[in-house]
């Protein structure tokens, strides 16, 4: 472990990241300084650096609130959200052997779809929304995992992928049902915005929480991201290794799970980032998935930042980031998929 | 079969106009005579001279009919919940829940609507093609008449006329649409006179973050621009009108009053940190709009929201409105809804929940 810990720290390997991360550092700069509220120069300096260097003159007190509690949280709620769906992406899609695997292959969004409905139909609060978003997320998976791991000797994966998408589907017509019921002024709208994905609510208290659940999540993956490359070897061969798969394997759904379902609840759907980051990421470092994490998450964190930025500057009212995010990551993947002369 | 037709392929129009005064022969003598009625979006229907039974296709309709000739109408487009119910009489809030035929999503069964046997089936709002195509239809369908009303809020006087002249009941059509025309008139009057500086800078707070608005000239906000007050969120598009914006641009717009529909929101807006540089809440001017039994301020878009123009002239110019709000409640409540609310309610109606921290 030790040896492959320095083999990651070697100069050159570090290198591959250094663009990719001033590139991000970049972005969060640009990201800071743009908005809809308009934030001088100065008055950014003096909010931020001058600050933690205690050399700043008094800045507007509003301008400090934009800064700390509207576009602060919202620059690092979607450099999270962004890294948390791209790594959960590469861990499933590494898991499955399936490049066209995306985060919500085992039913988090549509279960987080379904509570996130449930809440806004039964009239809850903010908070309220989140949690049964959240819990929906984690409550579908198990149901998937659950039914998975009862329907013994078949295909363990491909039994996982069925249950997935027959849950997903299941989930995606109660939350129909559910626009159908709700009051078609005012419940209705509430929904299909959230169902479009937004991060223009994102408060500091959102973060407190989110953030320490991902990290939660991701510590397990990059504890793993060595054995998950022989998840990507059959059952069989990855035993001869002895490496025990199914309890590898819940430990990666438990891990992309979490991460999913704690970005989701607060950013509402958002598309895409999953299913394409990992491929741009393992175009860059190549398959093996220890590299290929922390470029993932670099990658994700910037693309959703770019997205979300544009989403809250272009215009006057909110272009929906999940919209972005297609419109933008289709072109790219087919780009991707005409560049790489790799086999999948 | 009794008053309506049902067109038959094959059925020429000459056969058919003569079936037509058949039946109308043979009915006339009981029913008196049939009369064809023109909607807003000038569709002419033949109804019968009677007309007892209405199914309203949407809430701003089965508003309208339940104001104008609450024994005609068949039913709710959804049940009453209690707190809804206890602003009506009890018989009314009773009537079963049937189901909307038009508007954003179609729950209604067609064979429910028949089994209800209506004279004559009402929508009052949007009077687009969709909206006339789809009366067509269900018009050709069932052989029961179908009006489609214009259902904005400077026409609502119009329709009430309309629909009661319909329905047989010009009188309570005319007294209702009186009120609204002295009520949306005597208001704007006022509202003339006051200077554009002195119009205030309102937010329309929607949905359960406070980030979704309604658009200036789009039929959410329509009270507002009644009132003459600026729309912080400006009127780009009237298509749909619904809209998610950020709270950096919230800021920046720095209304000088908020209005809101969400009790979740109004609840958390005091004592957000993000909320708390904006003009509104420095000033404590956060209303949450009254919804028993219906809306006053955006939905149902129906003539419920007469009195929140009342209600928000109040609030935006305290000095050229005010004083007689509560009265003015219990008279519209009595026409309307034929209840006039009792003390307890009207404190609960006018009295918006102590924020927590103010």
């Amino acid at each position: 472990m030790t040896a492959h810990a320095f083999d990651t720290l070697r100069l050159g390997s570090l290198g591959r990241y250094t663009l990719p991360l001033l590139g991000l550092a970049a972005l969060v700069v640009l990201a800071f300084a743009v908005g809809r509220f308009p934030v001088s120069v100065g008055d950014l300096y003096a909010a931020t650096i001058g600050k933690l260097t205690g050399t700043s003159r008094p800045v507007p007190a509003t301008v400090e609130t934009v800064i700390y509690q509207v576009r602060g949280p919202r620059v690092l709620a979607a450099l999270v959200v962004g890294a948390a769906l791209a790594a959960a992406g590469a861990a499933y899609q590494g898991m499955f052997r399936n490049p066209l695997v995306s985060p919500d292959i085992l039913g988090v969004s549509s279960g987080a779809a379904l509570g996130a409905a449930l809440a806004i139909f039964l009239s809850w609060g903010l908070i309220g929304i989140q949690a049964l978003a959240f819990a929906g997320g984690l409550g579908a998976v198990t149901l998937v995992y659950a039914i998975g791991a009862s329907l013994r000797g078949r295909d363990p994966l491909l039994t996982l992928i069925l249950a997935g998408v027959v849950i997903g589907t299941l989930l995606g017509s109660c939350v129909s049902l559910l626009k159908y019921l709700a009051d078609p002024y005012n419940q209705l709208p509430a929904i299909t915005f959230w169902l479009l994905g937004s991060l223009a609510s994102t408060s500091p208290a959102d973060l407190a929480v989110v953030v320490p659940t991902v990290l939660l999540g991701l510590v397990p993956l990059v504890l793993l991201r060595w054995r998950m490359n022989l998840l990507t070897l059959p059952d069989d061969e990855a035993r001869a290794l002895g490496v025990e798969t199914t309890r590898l394997r819940l430990a990666v759904v438990c891990a992309a799970t979490l991460i999913t379902a704690a970005s989701v609840a607060i950013s509402g759907i958002i598309g895409w980032i999953g299913l394409l980051v990992p491929h741009a990421a393992r175009m860059l470092v190549g398959p093996g998935f220890a590299r290929m994490l922390p470029m993932t998450m670099i990658l994700g964190a910037g693309f959703m930042l770019g997205v979300d930025t544009l989403a809250r500057t272009v215009a006057t009212l909110e272009v929906p980031p999940g919209v972005l995010t297609a419109v933008l990551g289709t072109p790219l993947f087919l780009w991707l998929l005409a560049k790489s002369k790799r086999a999948w | 079969m009794r008053y309506g037709w049902r067109p038959r392929p094959g059925l020429s129009a000459t056969r058919l106009s003569a079936v037509l005064a058949f039946a109308l022969a043979l009915t006339g003598a009981s029913l008196g005579e049939a009369r064809e009625v023109v909607d807003s979006a000038g569709r002419r229907a033949v109804l019968p001279a009677k007309v007892e039974r209405v199914y309203a296709a949407g809430p701003p309709a089965s508003i309208m009919v339940f104001a104008i000739a609450p024994e005609k109408l068949l039913g709710w487009t959804r049940a009453m919940t209690p707190d809804e119910a206890a602003f009506l009489p009890q018989r009314y809030a009773a009537l079963p829940s049937l189901g909307r035929l038009t508007g954003r999503g179609n729950t209604a069964n067609v064979e429910v609507v028949l089994a209800a046997k209506p004279d004559l089936i009402v929508d009052a709002g949007a009077t687009g093609d969709t909206y006339v195509s789809l009366a067509d239809r269900v018009q050709q369908q069932t052989g029961i008449p179908y009006l489609l009303y214009d259902g904005t809020f400077a026409r609502t006087a119009a329709t009430l006329r309309a629909l009661g002249a319909a329905t047989g009941d010009s009188g309570r059509g005319e007294l209702l649409a009186d009120y609204v025309e002295r009520s949306v008139g005597g208001v704007r009057a006022k509202v003339a006179t006051i200077a554009r500086e002195r119009r205030p800078r309102v937010y329309y707070a929607r949905g359960p973050s406070g980030l979704q608005t309604a658009l200036s000239g789009s039929i959410n906000a329509e009270v507002l621009d009644v009132l003459g007050a600026i729309n912080v969120a400006g009127g780009q598009s009237a298509a749909s009108g619904l809209a998610n914006v950020s709270m950096e641009q919230v800021l920046a717009w720095n209304p000088d009053v908020i209005i809101t529909t969400d009790p979740g929101f109004y609840a958390r807006v005091w004592t957000d940190a993000r909320w708390s540089r904006i003009a509104a809440l420095k000033n404590a001017r956060v209303y949450l709009s009254p919804q028993l039994p219906f809306g006053w301020f955006d939905f149902p878009p129906g003539p419920n929201r007469v009195i929140g123009l009342f209600w928000l002239a109040d609030i935006l110019y305290p000095d050229v409105f005010g004083n007689d709000l509560r009265a003015r409640v219990a008279d519209f409540y009595r026409l309307f809804y034929h209840r006039e609310p009792t003390p307890a309610q009207l404190d609960a109606l006018l009295d918006t929940p102590e924020p927590a921290n103010r």
